[in-house]
């Protein structure tokens, strides 16, 4: 009896180490770094050949198409119903409707947006949406050269061929919650895909859609902490944000931050600057733009609390810290706000 | 330094590694042998180039002197003296006197006719060291990714190199190698305060002895492990300790660049309740 239960013991910690061994995802050298800061410092990003290629591949943009000379009569003089891209001739306009079919709906073609029967008629609800996504987009382009530079962003940008770009979040969407000892009234205790698989909140997106939420958590003075220090629910709420945002642009902490003095802004990278305006960038938009949509969006579309689907790092980034590696699909698409190359 | 006046007829001669007879004095209270003369000279010329490093900074300050390694564009490579060669050297002179250090212990355990339990504890912490300034950057492709010399700057290069995995303290091996630290606190502590309380009595009485050491425990927890037993495994603990903090660094980088949260995936996902 003694001996069958040491036997049994042994196979199965043989069979977690083995699973252990070969599911986790384990690397080995060559690792490629690249060091920001001071040498010695320790703000480096790692990754293997294969990871780079594998991002490489995932980030070639689409052939642009080319956009033929404004010339000829402007579409509003010819089609009815044009509300947004009013200063288009048609051609333009024909030539950027065509990219936008195959970055959002090219399975789908014009009927997903579009009433094939009528193509002014508004009755498609995302004709309406794809409406508000054309004038978001010229507002990025335009009005955040902060964060997008004169880099920009396209529909392909988040859409990647998609008609919902995949990485969108919702209201608390019901992770598995701990249970037992463990259990919380406060979304914590069970890791997630979205908090990066730790035991902090799973629900990290909350402050990219609400203005007021506090995301300095850290103390700025040392002990003893006056009574309105940020409380521990809180800096694990931005500790997970902060996990997400890594995630969702292929980076570590260091990327913006010498860990030493998370809050200090002389000591973080210029990155830390851009990604601060990417952050207001995003309470913009969810909340000007994508929020509302669930007034115009079906119940299908919509998370499982009644609101639509919101944007996060990812939605542009996924996995890179520059979309398509800092590749400008903007620059061919003035239509679009972006700017052209000189 | 006073030295007890039974302590001479320990110092027996011969047992050295190298050098035969050469080195097979003592200085004072201290054996001198081969191995010592290496640790003195590496020591001295490390602390010097240190000094002289600190000599070219920015600053004095005990605290922030800073000899940090090379950028990681010189890869494997020397790089020039004042931009990282000084830590090359530093680091060398070190592991020379780490190293000798460990040997001269085994001269000395040899001489008493001891094991090398002392020598062999020691390495483990040395190559704890080597781990971080060696093994690692050769894996990862440069001398840059070992830790920087000063007070404060190696804080910063552990928290840095920490974050690079978003959470270190989800680090399987950093899990074990915390355990045992913690461990190795709780049996020392357990240890020494029962033989202290065994050696003090209350006034009067003769210092108890080993039976009451073990009775006590075995009233308290329903097992002593014994007089050599808690040697036995104290010495366990602080070389496991010390070895799962050098596989716990090693393994991030070279075998595992993203975020150690992520690594228990393998179990959350395992098929059985996935």
């Amino acid at each position: 009896m003694k001996y069958a239960a040491a036997f049994l013991g042994v196979v199965i910690a043989s069979l977690l180490t083995i699973a252990m061994l070969f599911t986790a995802g384990w690397v080995r050298p060559p690792i490629l770094g690249q060091q920001a800061g001071f040498r010695g410092l320790g703000m480096e990003q790692l990754t293997t050949p294969a990871a780079r290629r594998k991002l490489e591949l995932a980030n070639v943009p689409p052939d642009a198409i080319p956009m033929p000379p404004a010339e000829g009569p402007k579409a509003t003089e010819v089609y009815k119903n044009v509300q947004v891209l009013k200063d288009l001739t048609v051609v333009e306009f024909n030539t950027l409707m065509a990219a936008i079919t195959t970055w959002v709906a090219p399975q789908q073609g014009c009927a997903y947006c579009h009433n094939t029967d009528n193509l002014a008629d508004d009755s498609v609800y995302a004709k309406k949406v794809s409406r508000r996504m054309i004038e978001m987009t010229r507002h990025v382009n335009t009005d955040w050269k902060a964060h997008v530079q004169n880099t920009g962003v396209v529909c392909w940008t988040c859409h990647r061929g998609n008609p919902v770009p995949q990485n969108v979040w919702y209201d608390n969407v019901g992770w598995p919650q701990a249970a037992g000892f463990a259990t919380t009234n406060y979304g914590m205790g069970h890791p997630s895909a979205a908090n990066g698989s730790t035991a902090m909140t799973q629900d990290p997106y909350g402050a990219l859609a609400d203005k007021n939420a506090v995301i300095r958590v850290q103390a700025t003075k040392a002990l003893p902490l006056n009574s309105n220090g940020a409380s521990i629910l809180s800096t694990e709420q931005s500790y997970s944000l902060m996990i997400a945002m890594s995630q969702g642009l292929g980076v570590n902490c260091t990327f913006c931050h010498n860990t030493r003095e998370f809050g200090q802004w002389p000591e973080s990278t210029p990155q830390r600057l851009t990604a601060w305006h990417g952050i207001q960038l995003a309470r913009d938009l969810n909340g000007a733009y994508l929020t509302p949509l669930k007034d115009v969006l079906p119940a299908n579309r919509l998370g499982p609390h009644g609101d639509a689907p919101k944007l996060d790092c990812a939605t542009c980034h996924q996995g890179a810290n520059k979309p398509l590696l800092g590749v400008s699909m903007a620059k061919d698409y003035p239509a679009l706000g972006g700017t052209p190359a000189k | 330094m006073a030295m007890l006046n039974f302590e001479r007829r320990y110092r027996v001669r011969g047992g050295t590694l190298v050098g035969g007879d050469l080195f097979d004095f003592w200085v004072g209270p201290f054996y001198v042998g081969f191995f010592g003369v290496t640790t003195f000279i590496c020591t001295a010329v490390g602390v010097a180039m240190i000094v002289y490093g600190a000599a070219i900074g920015p600053t004095w300050n005990l605290w922030q002197i800073n000899i940090a390694p090379p950028d990681l564009k010189y890869g494997l490579a020397f790089a020039p003296l004042k931009e990282g060669g000084l830590w090359q050297i530093i680091t060398i002179c070190a592991i020379g006197a780490f190293v000798s250090w460990a040997l001269r212990q085994a001269e000395i355990s040899r001489k008493l006719g001891m094991s090398y339990h002392v020598p062999i504890a020691f390495s483990f912490a040395v190559f704890a060291y080597i781990a971080l300034v060696v093994i690692r950057p050769v894996l990862l492709g440069a001398w840059g990714y070992g830790f920087p010399y000063g007070i404060i700057s190696h804080l910063d290069w552990v928290s840095n190199t920490g974050y690079q995995y978003l959470h270190f303290h989800y680090n399987p091996a950093h899990m074990i190698a915390v355990t045992f630290f913690f461990t190795n606190a709780l049996a020392l502590s357990m240890h020494g305060s029962l033989i202290l309380s065994a050696a003090n009595p209350p006034k009067g009485e003769p210092v108890r002895e080993t039976e009451y050491e073990d009775s006590f425990f075995r009233d308290a927890i329903g097992y002593s492990i014994g007089t050599l037993g808690i040697h036995r495994l104290g010495m366990f603990l602080a070389v496991s300790a010390a070895f799962w903090s050098a596989v716990c660094i090693i393994l991030s980088g070279p075998f595992w660049t993203h975020g150690w949260p992520e690594w228990w995936n393998w179990w959350l996902n395992m098929p059985i309740w996935r």
